[in-house]
């Protein structure tokens, strides 16, 4: 098209030109549109986007010990410890110097635990030689003072993990959350005994999987029979469904625990059909099907709600047509009206899948010890242990394994083909 | 019309004067009994002479660390006063986030005159710490199992006795106290379970142990729990707080009996956060000098079965407020209860908790 008529540039009444003045009109328009959701846009950013990616930052950020130890650091990077020796006095006089402005903040301690973390027993070292500063003598030699107030300075050790945590920024945590370290050759596994996460990470995934099928199976029953059914019953059902929204999370947990527990009503029944004896009572909670069972009922809504909204839209008739068409029940239902429905499951699917995977409250009560998630350690990390760098890694490692299967889910099924109604 | 112009402004200058004096302090503890009994005990009785002063109950002891860390970085610290456990206060006092104090020029001393770091003596912990009760986690065990023909647990290491005493145990999900059971009834000497513990084979000789009795186990998280399952006779021995197992055994009359062999004592108390402003942290001493006074701590006792932790309260110890028994056999310090106590080991804890706990997970997971 072009925007010349006998060679003439069609302009406003104003003499301006039309393309120019409707670029104008239309900039203006986004403007206010922007302008619009700016609040909302700002809302988000500062209290949502923001604090996570602070959280995150976290994982390998690590100034602590350059802010705390400036001149031992300095002189640190030019011991070898290949050399199987403790530094020499140069690098105990410049801890010398940073440990008394330390001990007076009040940050040696600080620090102490930062580095217990990599190695038990640097938290004791750092608060016992803060007591032990002031009475040291200020003109050295410092080496022997501080080999005195603790051997453990005289450790290759101690100054090897100083030495591997002086940079602003480490990949200790990410390693940690691999379940490896760097040891003297490089990045290697820890020992089996304490390797813990990614096993927890794989249990995490498998029994997000198991409860979101369970949830699909439980749920497209109950959301075709709210669709399919007159008003006034469908919405009595609807109460029912949305009723354990309105129930506490602890108090259906709790419930739970009396159902299932080998003293509760479902055993003391089954003992009284006699279906099973007193002696093989089943152990239904503290476990895993604890946590599958209680997580399902928990997370059963999130499927029905976005199945029930897109069968909704399902019309009747491409069913009756089948079967004027000569389908049987089964042709009609699994050849016009699920895949209609395919929509809902991905958005149900999508919700109690992203639920679950971070869910931590109910594992914890009713998961023993083989129904816990990754998420209960992140809670311990922030929560008791402090570790929060650790826990930004481990956060960020559970962020991006959902979002590299969301990304998995869209070329597989296609995010477009989700519905919420 | 002169004399309601005075009553007015009377009115008014009253108003005026006590809400410029009134303070809010927030106080943080459990929740629960636990906090009713200080409420009855400190505060109650504190705002009845201070009318100014309000106190507003926070129920987060048990995450109390993590928030306090997050409120300090925010440079906004809304809590005044903080409950929290020995090992936590430690914590706290290294990250910086409790304020160090100095235990005789903050705390009142005893009646008869004795400075208060001699009263509170070796439970000053920590320089940050204001000890207010010892407890204790022990085990309460069902005295109606019929399986035991008549035999109860009499010591520690019943609890890992699978042929005298069958029947499910409930034990804390946390290595700290359990690793040094398993280890004293693995023929460990009392004094050297944290020497045996601080290496490889002491860990992997503790965690066997405790593998003779994990199927059997079932682990508990919060205190609560324990009597829960005792009462439900989801397990038949557990460990958990003994004020726990009181308010099972004496409120709710539960066939359940104390098994006080190494208890192992711990402490609670208050910790003042750092960077309280000059006016709010001076309400703030005077409340804490009060609250942990000797008749304040030995009031306590009325309501929860744990014990002073000042010396000079011990003896004021009475009856309880409602049941009317004598407190003075329930406490975990009392003699008859205390003949063989293990002593947690703070320091200890604080450098090896990452790591053991990390095995410990993993053990658990396995």
């Amino acid at each position: 098209m072009s925007d010349t008529t006998d060679g003439q540039v069609l302009t406003t009444q104003d003499g301006k030109p039309l393309k120019a003045a409707l670029r104008r009109a239309l900039r203006r328009e986004k403007l206010r549109a922007f302008l619009l959701i700016a609040p909302l846009l700002i809302f988000v950013l500062i209290t949502f986007v923001a604090p996570i990616v602070d959280m995150l930052f976290r994982s390998v950020e690590n100034g602590i010990v350059a802010d705390t130890l400036p001149k031992t650091v300095i002189e640190l990077s030019k011991w070898d410890p290949a050399s199987g020796e403790a530094p020499d006095e140069v690098v105990f006089a410049a801890l010398y110097d940073d440990m008394v402005i330390a001990v007076d903040q009040k940050t040696h301690t600080r620090l102490g635990s930062r580095l217990n973390y990599e190695q038990s027993g640097i938290s004791s070292l750092f608060r016992k030689t803060g007591r032990r500063i002031k009475r040291m003598d200020e003109d050295g030699p410092f080496k022997d003072q501080f080999i005195g107030a603790d051997k453990k300075w005289g450790d290759v050790a101690t100054w090897q993990v100083l030495q591997q945590f002086s940079p602003r920024y480490t990949d200790g945590y990410f390693l940690n959350a691999f379940d490896a370290k760097r040891g003297a050759e490089g990045i290697e596994m820890k020992p089996e005994d304490q390797q813990i996460y990614m096993f927890l990470f794989g249990r995490t995934l498998f029994l997000s999987i198991v409860i979101t099928l369970s949830c699909l199976l439980l749920g497209y029953p109950i959301a075709f029979l709210l669709a399919s059914l007159p008003l006034r019953t469908s919405n009595l059902l609807m109460i029912l469904v949305l009723l354990p929204f309105w129930t506490s999370l602890l108090v259906r947990t709790s419930a739970w625990k009396v159902l299932l527990q080998q003293q509760g009503v479902i055993n003391d029944f089954l003992v009284w059909t006699r279906l099973i004896d007193d002696a093989g009572r089943l152990v239904m909670i503290n476990n895993q099907t604890g946590t599958i069972i209680a997580m399902t009922h928990i997370l059963l809504p999130f499927m029905i709600l976005p199945l029930y909204s897109v069968m909704k839209t399902i019309s009747p008739s491409y069913v009756r047509a089948a079967k004027s068409l000569g389908a049987n029940d089964w042709t009609a239902f699994w050849r016009v009206y699920f895949p209609q429905s395919v929509p809902g499951i991905g958005a149900g699917a999508i919700l109690v899948f992203i639920l679950s995977i971070g869910y931590y409250i109910t594992p914890e009560l009713v998961g023993g010890t083989s129904g816990i998630f990754i998420s209960n350690r992140i809670a311990y990390h922030i929560s008791s242990s402090l570790n929060w760098g650790l826990a930004a890694s481990l956060g960020t490692l559970l962020l991006v394994a959902v979002l590299v299967l969301f990304v998995v889910y869209d070329k597989i099924v296609g995010i477009d083909n989700v519905k919420l109604g | 019309m002169k004399l309601k112009t005075l009553i007015l402004a009377g009115t008014a200058l009253a108003f005026a004067g006590s809400s410029a004096l009134a303070t809010d302090l927030t106080l943080v503890s459990w929740g629960g009994a636990y906090q009713a009994s200080q409420k009855n005990a400190y505060t109650d009785p504190y705002t009845a002479e201070n009318p100014d002063i309000t106190v507003i109950w926070d129920e987060s002891s048990a995450e109390a660390v993590a928030k306090l860390r997050a409120m300090n970085e925010a440079g906004n610290v809304t809590w005044d006063l903080v409950d929290v456990v020995a090992s936590d206060a430690i914590r706290l006092c290294d990250e910086g986030l409790a304020m160090e104090i100095d235990p005789d020029t903050v705390l009142a001393a005893a009646p008869d005159g004795t400075p208060a770091s001699e009263d509170f003596g070796d439970l000053l912990v920590s320089e940050c710490f204001i000890p207010q009760i010892v407890y204790s986690t022990t085990f309460g065990f069902r005295s109606d199992v019929d399986e035991w023909g008549g035999k109860e647990p009499a010591e520690i290491c019943d609890v890992f006795d699978l042929e005298t005493f069958p029947g499910k145990r409930s034990l804390e999900k946390r290595p700290i106290n359990n690793m040094e059971w398993a280890l004293l009834c693995d023929g460990v000497p009392k004094e050297e379970v944290y020497n045996v513990l601080e290496t490889e084979e002491g860990q992997n000789r503790a965690f066997a142990k405790l593998d003779t009795i994990k199927d059997n186990v079932v682990w508990w998280s919060a205190g609560a729990e324990t009597p829960q399952l005792l009462a439900d006779k989801e397990v038949v021995i557990g460990s958990t707080y003994n004020g726990r197992l009181f308010a099972l055994i004496e409120e709710q009359k539960q066939p359940v009996k104390m098994l006080w062999d190494a208890q192992v004592f711990d402490l609670d108390g208050w910790i003042i956060p750092t960077g309280l402003p000059e006016d709010r942290l001076a309400e703030v001493k005077k409340l804490v000098k009060y609250a942990t006074d000797t008749q304040r701590l030995a009031d306590q006792a009325k309501f929860i079965s744990y014990g002073p932790a000042r010396k000079s309260s011990a003896p004021l110890v009475g009856q309880h407020a409602t049941l009317g028994i004598d407190m003075a056999p329930h406490m975990p310090t009392d003699p008859n209860n205390a003949k063989n106590t293990f002593l947690y080991n703070y320091e200890w804890w604080a450098d090896y908790r990452d790591d053991i706990d990390a095995k410990f997970q993993a053990w658990l997971a396995q």
